[in-house]
C-alpha cells in the first residue's frame, strides 16, 4: 500500500509540474510591458523594477518559467501587491476558510447525494424517485448563487435562523457554534448542486450494479432486500462513484468562488477574484498553482481510496 | 429521425422543457421588436419600482431602469454567449478529439496528455486565470468558459473517434487513396456529429451557468451593457431592501437551464438504446407474480412440485413467452435434469421457482410451484426470503460473476449463514472454513480470505457449491454449474455434487445443456424446448430410446461428456423466437418427422408409464419404448 502511495504521489509531479506550465503561459498571454501589465495601478517606477527583477523578465521565457518554479519550490511564491504581504502566506491563511466550507459541503454532498441516488434507485419510478429526481434537477440547474442568496433572504434575513454572511461574529466569541452559524448555509448551498450531480450518478450506478448476476445470487441466498441494497449493490457501485466523488471535489472547490462572494466568507476563491479585479497578478498565479496542488493530492487520496474499496486493483 | 423524435415526444418533462426554451429563445430573438422601454436609460428618481408598479411590469433597478427591458436584454445576451461558447467548445474540443483519435499514437499521447493536464485543475481556476490574463470582460468570459470545457469535448470525441477509425469503411477510405483530411471529413465527422451535439446539449445550461456565474463575479460583462449574471451582480448589494431586483434575472436563469436540462436529459434518453429496451430498470426483490388462471393444488409427487408454470417477459408491448406451462416434480434425494438448448426455458423454470427471475421485465402469470405443499409462487417477500438458500438453494453457472467481487469468499459464506440464523464471528469462520472442506478445497483455513478473483474457475464453483450447502437445503436447483469450467474440472464437479447429493440425501435440479452430465448425474430428465418440456422420463430410459425427435438430435449431438455447447448447433436451425410461437409443434421447422398435422394443433404431452412426449410422430411409439 505504501508502494502504491508512493507512485501514486510520483506520478502527480508531471502532472503538477502540467498545471505550472499552463498557468506559466496564461500568464505569459498578458499583452505589453508585463510587469506594467501585472501590477495595474500598483505600477510605480519602483514597483516595476522591483517585479522586472524579481520575475527575471529580462531572461528568455524559459528562464524565466524555472526562476518561477524554483521560487515556488523553496516556497517563495512572490510577494502581493496589493495586499502587500507574501502571497504564500495569504493563500495558505484563505485556503483554511476554503477547505473548512468547501470540505463540509464535500461531505454533505457525497453522504446525501449517495443515499439519495440508492433510494432513488432502490424505489425506481416510485415516487420517491420521482420526488429525488426532481430536487436533482432543480439542484443542477439553480446557479449556486442565486440559491444563496435566496437562502440569505430566507432564513438568515425573515426567519432569523442563521448569520446573514462571514465565517465569525463580528462581536463575541469564535467557537465551534458560532463557526457551524456561519458555515450551515454556505455548505448546504454549496453542496446542493454537487449533491444532485452525485445522486444521479449513484442512481444509474446501483441501477447498472442491481442488474448484475451477483445481487441474484445475494438474493438467492436470502439476504434480507436492505441488504442486498445496502451492503451488495451499495459497496459494487461505490467503485464508480468513488472517481465521480474525485471529479466532484473540483466542482465543489469551483463553486466554492461564488459561495464565498455571496456568503462574504473568506476564502481563496473570494481572494482570487479581488485579486483579479485589481490585477494583483502575482497573487492569483500563486493562488491558482496552491489550490489546483491540493486538488491533485486529493484526486490521489480518491484512488488511494478507491484502491482500498476494490481488491481487484493491483496496489 | 422521425422516430427519434416521437420519442422525445412521449418523454412529457423534455417536451415541456423544449417549449420553454423555444418560447424564452423566440422571445429574446424578438427583443428588438418588442415595444419595451430602452433598458440602459436611468432614472434615479424612479429607483426600485416594484413589480407591477408605476407603469412598468417587472419594476426598475437600483438606477431606475426598467427590468422587464434590462432582463430581455441580458436573456438575449446569456443565451448568445452561452451558446455561443457552447460553439466554441464543442468545434475546437472536437477538433482536438479528431486529430487525437484519428491520428493516434504520438499525437494522440501528446494531445490527451494535455487534455489530462487541464482536467487536473478545478475548472474555475482555470477559467479565472485565463480572465485574469485577459482582463475582465464578457468576451474574454466567453473565451474562458469556451476553453475550460475543450477538454470534456476532447475527450468524449477522441473516444468515439478511435472506434470509428478502426471501421472498415475507414481502411476502404484509405486504400482508395483518399487524403486524411478527405477521410476524416466524409468519414468520420459525420459519425461523430451526433456525440458532439449529445455532448452539447448536456453541457449547455452548464455553460449558460458558467458564463453568468463570470459576470456575477464582475468578470464578464461590464456595465451598462448586463447579461442575467451581471444582473444578479449588481442586484445583490440590495437583496435584502428589494429583492425583486434579484429574483427576476435569477429565476430567468432557472428557468433557462432547467428547461435545456430537460430537454437535454429528454435527447440522452431518446438516443440511449438500453433504456428502450426497459433493460436499465431494477429487478425487484422478487418476481412478479400475475396469475389469472386457477392455482393448482399440491398433488404430492415430490418435495418440489412445479405445476403449469407459465413465466413470461414484458418488454414494451411485447410478450416473450419463455416459460409455457412446465410441470416437474423432485423426491427427496432425486436429481432430476432439465436440458435444453439456451432459450429453451430452462433457467427461467429454475429461477422462476424462488421468484428470481429478474423482474421486470419478468412475471410469472400462472401455475404454482410447491415446496413440501406450500405454495411459493403466491408466497409473500418475507416467507419467500426465508425458504431462500434456506429450504432452496441455488447453485449459478459463472461464479466470477456471481460471486460479489468485493468481499472475501469466507465473509459471503458467513452471511449466507446469517440471512437465516445469528452465528458469531468465530461460530461463523469456523462454519465458514468446514463449508470449504466438505466441497474439497485445499487449505480452506487461508483461502476464506480470498477475494472471489483470485480463485481458480473452479475454486470458484466449489465455493458457490459450499454457499449453497451453508444452511442444509433440502433442495439444490443448479444452473448449469459447470459450463464456464473446463472439462477434468466439470468432472471434479460433478462427482462432489453427486458425493454430496448421497450423502446428505439431497434433491438436485440440475439445468444444463450436455446430455453427457445429465448421464452422469441424473435420475430423471427433462427436455425443454421453446418454454415447454417436450420430452420427460428416467434417464436410463432416455438415453436408450429417446422418443421425440429433438431429444434424438440433441444426443446425437453429444457423444461424450463435457463436449459442451458447440455440438449444439449441429441442430439446423434456430428454436423459434419466443414471442411469436408458431401453432402447432414449436421444433416442426426444424425436425426431420414433421408431417402436415404437426402444424395443425396444440401438441399435447402424453404420459405413459413414467414418461412423457410431446409429439404425435415420434422417433419409437411411446408405448413401444416403455414395453
Ligand atoms: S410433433 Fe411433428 S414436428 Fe413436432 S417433433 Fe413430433 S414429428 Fe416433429
Amino acid at each position: 500500500m505504501t508502494g502504491y502511495i508512493l507512485k501514486r504521489l510520483l506520478s502527480a509531479i508531471p502532472v503538477l509540474l502540467g498545471i505550472t506550465v499552463i498557468v506559466f503561459l496564461i500568464m505569459a498571454l498578458i499583452p505589453g510591458d508585463p510587469a506594467t501589465a501585472i501590477l495595474g495601478s500598483y505600477a510605480t517606477p519602483e514597483n516595476v523594477e522591483k517585479l522586472n527583477r524579481d520575475l527575471g523578465l529580462d531572461k528568455t521565457l524559459v528562464q524565466q518559467y524555472f526562476i518561477w518554479l524554483g521560487n515556488m519550490v523553496q516556497g517563495d511564491f512572490g510577494t502581493s501587491f496589493a495586499l502587500n504581504r507574501p502571497v504564500l502566506d495569504e493563500v495558505i491563511e484563505r485556503f483554511n476558510g476554503t477547505l473548512i466550507l468547501a470540505g463540509t459541503a464535500f461531505v454533505l454532498c457525497a453522504v446525501f447525494g449517495v443515499i439519495a441516488g440508492v433510494l432513488s434507485a432502490a424505489n425506481q419510478y416510485g415516487w420517491g424517485d420521482k420526488a429525488i429526481t426532481f430536487v436533482v434537477l432543480l439542484g443542477i440547474s439553480i446557479p449556486s448563487f442565486f440559491l444563496g442568496m435566496m437562502m440569505i433572504l430566507l432564513f438568515a434575513v425573515n426567519l432569523r435562523w442563521f448569520p446573514v454572511s462571514g465565517m465569525w461574529p463580528i462581536y463575541g466569541t469564535r467557537d465551534i457554534w458560532a463557526l457551524l452559524a456561519h458555515l450551515t448555509l454556505p455548505a448546504i448551498c454549496l453542496a446542493v448542486v454537487a449533491t444532485g450531480v452525485v445522486a444521479r450518478l449513484s442512481r444509474s450506478a446501483m441501477l447498472e450494479v442491481l442488474r448484475q448476476d451477483f445481487i441474484r445470487t445475494a438474493r438467492a441466498k436470502g439476504v434480507h432486500e436492505r441488504g442486498v441494497i445496502w451492503r451488495h449493490a451499495l459497496r459494487a457501485a461505490m467503485v464508480s462513484i468513488i472517481p465521480v466523488l474525485g471529479i466532484q471535489a473540483g466542482f465543489v472547490l469551483s463553486g466554492a468562488v461564488y459561495i464565498e462572494i455571496v456568503f462574504q466568507w473568506p476564502g481563496v476563491g473570494r481572494m482570487l477574484v479581488d485579486a483579479i479585479l485589481k490585477r494583483d497578478i502575482l497573487l492569483v498565479q500563486g493562488g491558482v498553482v496552491f489550490v489546483a496542488a491540493c486538488y491533485v493530492l486529493f484526486n490521489i487520496a480518491v484512488d488511494v481510496a478507491q484502491s482500498l474499496l476494490d481488491p481487484r486493483i493491483k496496489t | 429521425m422521425t422516430a427519434f423524435l416521437k420519442l422525445l415526444a412521449r418523454n412529457r418533462l423534455a417536451l415541456a422543457g423544449g417549449i420553454v426554451l423555444s418560447v424564452v429563445v423566440v422571445l429574446a430573438v424578438l427583443t428588438p421588436l418588442l415595444p419595451l422601454p430602452d433598458p440602459d436609460v436611468t432614472n434615479t428618481s424612479n429607483r426600485y419600482v416594484r413589480p407591477f408598479s408605476g407603469g412598468t411590469i417587472l419594476g426598475t433597478d437600483h438606477l431606475g431602469r426598467d427590468l422587464l427591458a434590462r432582463l430581455m436584454w441580458g436573456t438575449r445576451l446569456s443565451l448568445a454567449v452561452g451558446f455561443a461558447a457552447a460553439i466554441v467548445a464543442a468545434t475546437i474540443g472536437a477538433a482536438i478529439g479528431i486529430i487525437a483519435g484519428f491520428y493516434g499514437g504520438r499525437t494522440d499521447n501528446i494531445i490527451m496528455r494535455g487534455v489530462d493536464m487541464l482536467m487536473a485543475f478545478p475548472y474555475i481556476l482555470l477559467a479565472l486565470a485565463i480572465v485574469a490574463a485577459l482582463g475582465p470582460g464578457l468576451l474574454n468570459a466567453l473565451i474562458a468558459v469556451a476553453a475550460v470545457n475543450v477538454p470534456f469535448f476532447a475527450r468524449n470525441i477522441r473516444g468515439i473517434t478511435v472506434g470509428i477509425a478502426h471501421k472498415e469503411f475507414v481502411d476502404a477510405a484509405r486504400l482508395a487513396g483518399l487524403s486524411n483530411t478527405r477521410i476524416i471529413l466524409s468519414e468520420i465527422l459525420p459519425n461523430v456529429v451526433p456525440v458532439i451535439v449529445i455532448a452539447m446539449s448536456t453541457t449547455i445550461g452548464w455553460m449558460i451557468l458558467e458564463t453568468a456565474g463570470l459576470s456575477f463575479l464582475g468578470l464578464g460583462s461590464q456595465p451598462p451593457q448586463a447579461d442575467l449574471g451581471s444582473m444578479l451582480g449588481e442586484a445583490r448589494s440590495a437583496l435584502i431592501t428589494n429583492p425583486h431586483t434579484s429574483i427576476v434575472p435569477g429565476v430567468m436563469i432557472l428557468i433557462i437551464v432547467m428547461s435545456i436540462n430537460l430537454l437535454g436529459d429528454g435527447i440522452r434518453d431518446a438516443l440511449d438504446p438500453r433504456l428502450k429496451s426497459g433493460a436499465l430498470s431494477r429487478p425487484m426483490a422478487a418476481t412478479r407474480v400475475a396469475r389469472d388462471g386457477p392455482v393448482p393444488q399440491p398433488t404430492g409427487a415430490g418435495l418440489l412440485e412445479v405445476q403449469q408454470l407459465e413465466t413470461q417477459f414484458h418488454v414494451k408491448d411485447r410478450i416473450y413467452r419463455a416459460v409455457g406451462g412446465v410441470d416437474l416434480a423432485v423426491k427427496p434425494g432425486e436429481c432430476l435434469g432439465i436440458i435444453g438448448e439456451s432459450g429453451s426455458g430452462k433457467s427461467v423454470t429454475a429461477l422462476s421457482v424462488m421468484g428470481l427471475v429478474a423482474s421486470p421485465p419478468g412475471v410469472i402469470t400462472g401455475g404454482a410451484a410447491h415446496y413440501d405443499g406450500a405454495d411459493l409462487i403466491g408466497a409473500p417477500y418475507r416467507k419467500l426470503r426465508q425458504m431462500r438458500g434456506n429450504k432452496v438453494a441455488y447453485i449459478f453457472q459463472d461464479p466470477l460473476a456471481t460471486l460479489h467481487p468485493l468481499y472475501r469468499v469466507g465473509d459471503q459464506l458467513i452471511e449466507a449463514i446469517r440471512a437465516h440464523r445469528p452465528i458469531s464471528n468465530e461460530d461463523g469462520r469456523a462454519k465458514a472454513i468446514e463449508l470449504l472442506d466438505s466441497v474439497r478445497i485445499p487449505n480452506a483455513e487461508s483461502r476464506i480470505r480470498d477475494y472471489p478473483h483470485e480463485m481458480s474457475g473452479g475454486m470458484r464453483q466449489r465455493v458457490g457449491i459450499a454457499m449453497a450447502l451453508a444452511n442444509d437445503p433440502d433442495i439444490i436447483i443448479a444452473d448449469e454449474p459447470t459450463t464456464a469450467l473446463d472439462v477434468t474440472v466439470q468432472a471434479q464437479i460433478l462427482s462432489l455434487l453427486d458425493d454430496l447429493r448421497r450423502s446428505r440425501g439431497l434433491a438436485i435440479v440440475f439445468i444444463t445443456h450436455d446430455f453427457g452430465v445429465v448421464a452422469q448425474l441424473c435420475d430423471r430428465v427433462a427436455v425443454m424446448y421453446a418454454g415447454r418440456i417436450v420430452e420427460e422420463g428416467p434417464t436410463a430410459a432416455i438415453l436408450d430410446t429417446p422418443v421425440h425427435p429433438y431429444t434424438a438430435k440433441l444426443m446425437a449431438c453429444v457423444p461424450e461428456l463435457g463436449a459442451g455447447k458447440r455440438r449444439l448447433a449441429a441442430i439446423p436451425g434456430l428454436p423459434p423466437a419466443v414471442d411469436k410461437l408458431p401453432k402447432g409443434c414449436a421444433f416442426a421447422d426444424r425436425c426431420h418427422r414433421v408431417q402436415d398435422d404437426c402444424r395443425a394443433q396444440d401438441i399435447a404431452l402424453r404420459r405413459d408409464g413414467g414418461r412423457a412426449v410431446r409429439c404425435i410422430h415420434p422417433e419409437t411409439p411411446l408405448t413401444k419404448a416403455i414395453a
